[in-house]
Order: structure tokens, then C-alpha cells, then sequence
């Protein structure tokens, strides 16, 4: 058992590499719709959160369909 | 050309300057439109994030042996046409020694030696300054060579939101328009009633 999760935990190392980019990529679009510093900030969190929460709901649609196939 | 203004708000708007220029200087280097138009806050934050995406996914796709940068070239050789390129050239300057590089590299020369330079497409193919192969690179850098294509690429494409700022102001969000436009018309309405 140990020994099968063993990969799949090192491979979940890979996805710190999307957190910098989740980061920027917030702040930059968020960055374009606003012009004052507060409202970047407050709505380069919610897109933020948003991008985790599809990113998320994309991963567990993926897990269910690779664990029905 | 005729300086714009663009009014997100009531109370302040936004000079633009020439938004031709403003979006070609944006184009060269991330956030220089806006220290151009004087957005001194979005110019340092445009300028930190895209060159640090960037910068980092040249390092992702830096080793020792082959050099620095080897994720950012450009080459429209058969059998490899570097589409990516397409995306990392939005960042401007900094991924224009790929271009110096892919047209040296076509006359036999490596002007700026392995830095962003076209990997060789076959491993028996000769090269007088020891380049490694496409095969070489996937294989040394394995999944960093897509990381770093990734990074770069998505730096690449974030700038071109960052042009589209500099040259028409931040995109309104139509609902918080139409809210801002009801206030108003609630409060001349007040107004007109208090007068009344």
C-alpha cells in the first residue's frame, strides 16, 4: 500500500511549481481591472481562490474519470 | 498624437498619454508603458511579476553543462517549429536574443554562445560549437524543460494583458459600472428632491 503512494505523493511535489504562477497570474489580471493598489490586492484574492476552487474541480473530475476507466 | 483619458472613476482619470508608444514600451519591456504614463505602482508590480515568471522559467530550463535559458528559442527548422516562442516573445526584450540566436544559428554562428540558442535536431548532425540535440535537452532537463516552457510562456502572455492596459486603461467591470451609475443617479435624485 505504502508502497504504491509512495510515487503519487512525489509527484504532488509538482504542483508547488503552480503556485507561483497562480500568484502572479491573479495579481497581473487583477492588475488590469483595477487602478487602485487595495482593489488589485482584495480582487487578486478572489481570483486566486477562483483559480484553485476550478483547478480543484478539474483535478476530482479527472481522479473519477482515471479511477472508472 | 492626442493625449486620452480614461475615467474608471468620478473623481479621477486615468492620462494615457500616447497609447501607441505606452503599448509598444510595454511590449518591450514589462511595465515600462506604465512608468511611461506615470502608473508608478502598476509599472513595479507589472515589472516584479512577468520578469520574475520569467527569469524563473529560464532557470527551469538552465543546466550546468548545456547553458542557460535552452526553454526560450525560436526555430522554424522542419521538424521543429518552436510554437511556444510565439507566446514567450509577447515579453519583449528580454526574449529577442532567441531571435539573434535562430538567425546566427542559420549562418552557422552562435553570436551570443548557448544562450537561448536552437538546440540541433539530430544527435549525428556535426556542430563546431558542440550545441546539444532537441533529444539532449529532453533528456538532461527532463520535466523542467516543460516547466520552464510553461513559465515563460505564460510571462510571455500575461504581458500581452499588461499591453492592452497600457494602451486602453483597466478593463471596467460592467457591474460595478452599472452600481457606481445607480448610486449617482440615486444621489442627483436626492438632490433634485432636497431642492424640491
Amino acid at each position: 500500500m505504502i508502497s504504491s503512494l509512495l510515487p503519487t505523493a512525489l509527484n504532488t511535489i509538482d504542483l508547488w511549481y503552480a503556485v507561483p504562477l497562480i500568484v502572479v497570474v491573479s495579481l497581473v489580471y487583477s492588475a488590469t481591472r483595477h487602478e487602485e493598489t487595495g482593489e488589485i490586492l482584495i480582487q487578486s484574492l478572489r481570483t486566486g481562490v477562483w483559480i484553485v476552487c476550478f483547478m480543484t474541480v478539474i483535478f476530482a473530475l479527472l481522479m473519477i474519470v482515471a479511477w472508472w476507466l | 498624437m492626442p493625449e486620452e483619458h480614461v475615467g474608471s472613476n468620478i473623481d479621477e482619470s486615468i492620462q494615457l498619454k500616447d497609447p501607441y508608444w505606452a503599448a509598444f514600451l510595454a511590449w518591450l519591456v514589462p511595465g515600462l508603458g506604465h512608468l511611461y504614463q506615470g502608473r508608478m505602482a502598476k509599472a513595479v508590480l507589472y515589472f516584479v511579476c512577468i520578469m520574475s515568471t520569467f527569469s524563473y522559467g529560464l532557470y527551469l530550463g538552465s543546466d550546468s553543462e548545456y547553458g542557460v535559458g535552452r526553454v526560450v528559442y525560436a526555430s522554424w527548422r522542419p521538424g521543429d517549429k518552436r510554437y511556444p516562442y510565439l507566446c514567450q516573445i509577447g515579453v519583449g526584450l528580454p526574449a529577442m536574443p532567441a531571435l539573434v540566436q535562430a538567425i546566427g544559428a542559420r549562418n552557422g554562428k552562435a553570436p551570443l554562445g548557448e544562450f537561448m540558442a536552437p538546440p540541433r535536431l539530430q544527435t549525428s548532425e556535426l556542430d563546431l560549437h558542440g550545441r546539444p540535440s532537441l533529444h539532449q535537452l529532453h533528456r538532461r532537463l527532463a520535466r523542467y524543460f516543460e516547466l520552464g516552457t510553461v513559465y515563460t510562456m505564460v510571462a510571455g502572455l500575461l504581458n500581452i494583458l499588461v499591453i492592452f492596459d497600457a494602451f486602453a486603461g483597466p478593463i471596467v467591470v460592467p457591474g460595478k459600472e452599472e452600481d457606481e451609475a445607480d448610486s449617482d443617479e440615486s444621489g442627483s435624485d436626492k438632490e433634485s428632491e432636497v431642492q424640491k
